[in-house]
């Protein structure tokens, strides 16, 4: 798998844990693609942190609309039934526990479900943006990314950079398989089948506990 | 009164030393027109508070690359590599805050409330040096309020009162940042007479705007 197939793989498995009529915020980047791999026939309300519920596809770029922008500031549409606000309701939304599930990139995450997401001290400081009223509101997080970032392991036992919040991961989708944080460390539910037990083990720096292990869901 | 004012007159308006809220989300909904003006006339030492700090040629961005900016409170500066630089270089402080806390940190300045609690933060580089408060068993970081000397809105379609709404999602931190400045300027897109805004649609009352740039 080339980079664009894998993250299409990885937001493809993220896309079986949407439910009809949830409210849903994807991240830039990776989690953004999920919102192309929607079910047929199922309703998801995406939230766009920057004030808006029914966020819809990218225009072509004679049909886009200047006043309506994405949290990445890109162009794009508004569903039927969707509405804008500002800042305050679409946070009061987001911390208040009104987003079913929120979808995020990481650098790291930990056994613990902590995650490190907004900072290299003294080389990347994007900031947290809404990241963190995200991971601390929403009902369910999803961490959705390449297993290791050029072969460096980003599932830790222990987090070292800066983290955007404590106990706050849910599920790790990753190209390899998923991984369920439970109170008692990480789990490998599934695996792909490209991979062993074994290579998924040693791209992990955490222990992973594996009890019952199904094939990943295509 | 007549509200309604040029851009260079609003600009003017800001001394040297000014903290300045500007609404606006990656520059959707900044009021392009009076930033311009202000880069024009070149005020210095500015304290800015804005959802993030724009693009290098687009929304407040263009301060901090004209070095006018020397304190940013913000929630992310990641589109905007000259902000990174300056930061890095010590030119600039940047205070990285939490995006719903920093809304909810201007309500409050603008609505008369000592402060907000919030879960976001805790155990983070954020919550350090801040209090924290137990409701109920829960523990709250205390954000205190934030207020302004100016908030530079950018407003869609503007009655002559100052009556405002918004296109799309250019409302972002503008309605909330109207209440929280002791000078509030709004940019118009459109302008129009008192009374032809249907008052059933407006977001922004009028009584917060002291002035009107278009």
């Amino acid at each position: 798998m080339d980079k664009d197939q894998m993250q299409d793989f990885i937001a493809k498995r993220v896309a079986k844990e949407l439910c009809e009529g949830s409210v849903v915020n994807l991240g830039i980047g990776l989690p953004t693609r999920v919102a192309n791999f929607v079910p047929q026939g199922m309703t998801v309300h995406f939230q766009s942190e920057n004030g808006f519920v029914g966020l819809g596809p990218t225009p072509a770029p004679e049909d886009a609309d200047p006043n309506i922008v994405n949290a990445g500031g890109q162009p794009v549409t508004i569903l039927p039934g969707g509405c804008f606000f500002d800042s305050a309701t679409s946070f009061g939304i987001i911390r208040g526990g009104h987003v079913d599930l929120t979808v995020l990139g990481a650098l790291q995450v930990d056994e613990a479900g902590n995650i490190a997401n907004y900072m290299i001290p003294g080389k990347l400081v994007p900031g947290m943006g809404g990241a963190m009223d995200l991971l601390s509101g929403a009902k369910k997080v999803i961490v959705a990314m390449e297993h290791t970032a050029k072969g460096a392991a980003k599932i830790l036992k222990q987090c070292n950079l800066p983290l955007t919040a404590v106990s706050a991961v849910d599920l790790i989708i990753t190209e390899m398989g998923v991984i369920e944080v439970k109170s008692d460390g990480l789990h490998l539910i599934e695996i792909n089948p490209e991979y062993t037990i074994e290579q998924v083990q040693e791209a992990t720096e955490a222990t992973l506990n594996i009890d019952n292990v199904s094939e990943m869901k295509g | 009164m007549d509200k309604v004012i040029s851009f260079e007159k609003a600009a003017g308006l800001v001394k040297d030393g000014a903290t300045i809220m500007f609404g606006g989300f990656m520059a959707n909904g900044t009021a392009e027109g009076i930033v311009d003006a202000l880069v024009a006339i070149n005020v210095q030492n500015l304290t800015i508070i804005c959802n993030d700090s724009g693009y290098i040629d687009r929304g407040v961005g263009k301060l901090i690359v004209n070095k006018q900016c020397t304190k940013l409170i913000t929630s992310h500066i990641g589109l905007n590599k000259e902000t990174g630089r300056q930061m890095t270089a010590g030119e600039i402080e940047v205070v990285l805050t939490p995006q719903g806390t920093l809304v909810e940190q201007i309500r409050a300045g603008g609505y008369g409330l000592g402060g907000v609690l919030t879960r976001t933060g805790i155990g983070t580089l954020v919550a350090d040096g801040k209090q924290t408060v137990d409701v109920d068993g829960v523990t709250y970081l205390l954000e205190k309020p934030l207020r302004a000397d100016f908030a530079i809105l950018g407003g869609s379609l503007v009655d002559k009162a100052g009556n405002i709404t918004y296109k799309g999602s250019t409302n972002n931190f503008n309605n909330v940042m109207a209440s929280a400045a002791d000078i509030v300027i709004v940019e118009a897109e459109e302008l129009v007479e008192v009374g032809q805004i249907d008052p059933n649609i407006v977001i922004t009352p009028g009584i917060f705007v002291d002035y009107i740039a278009k």
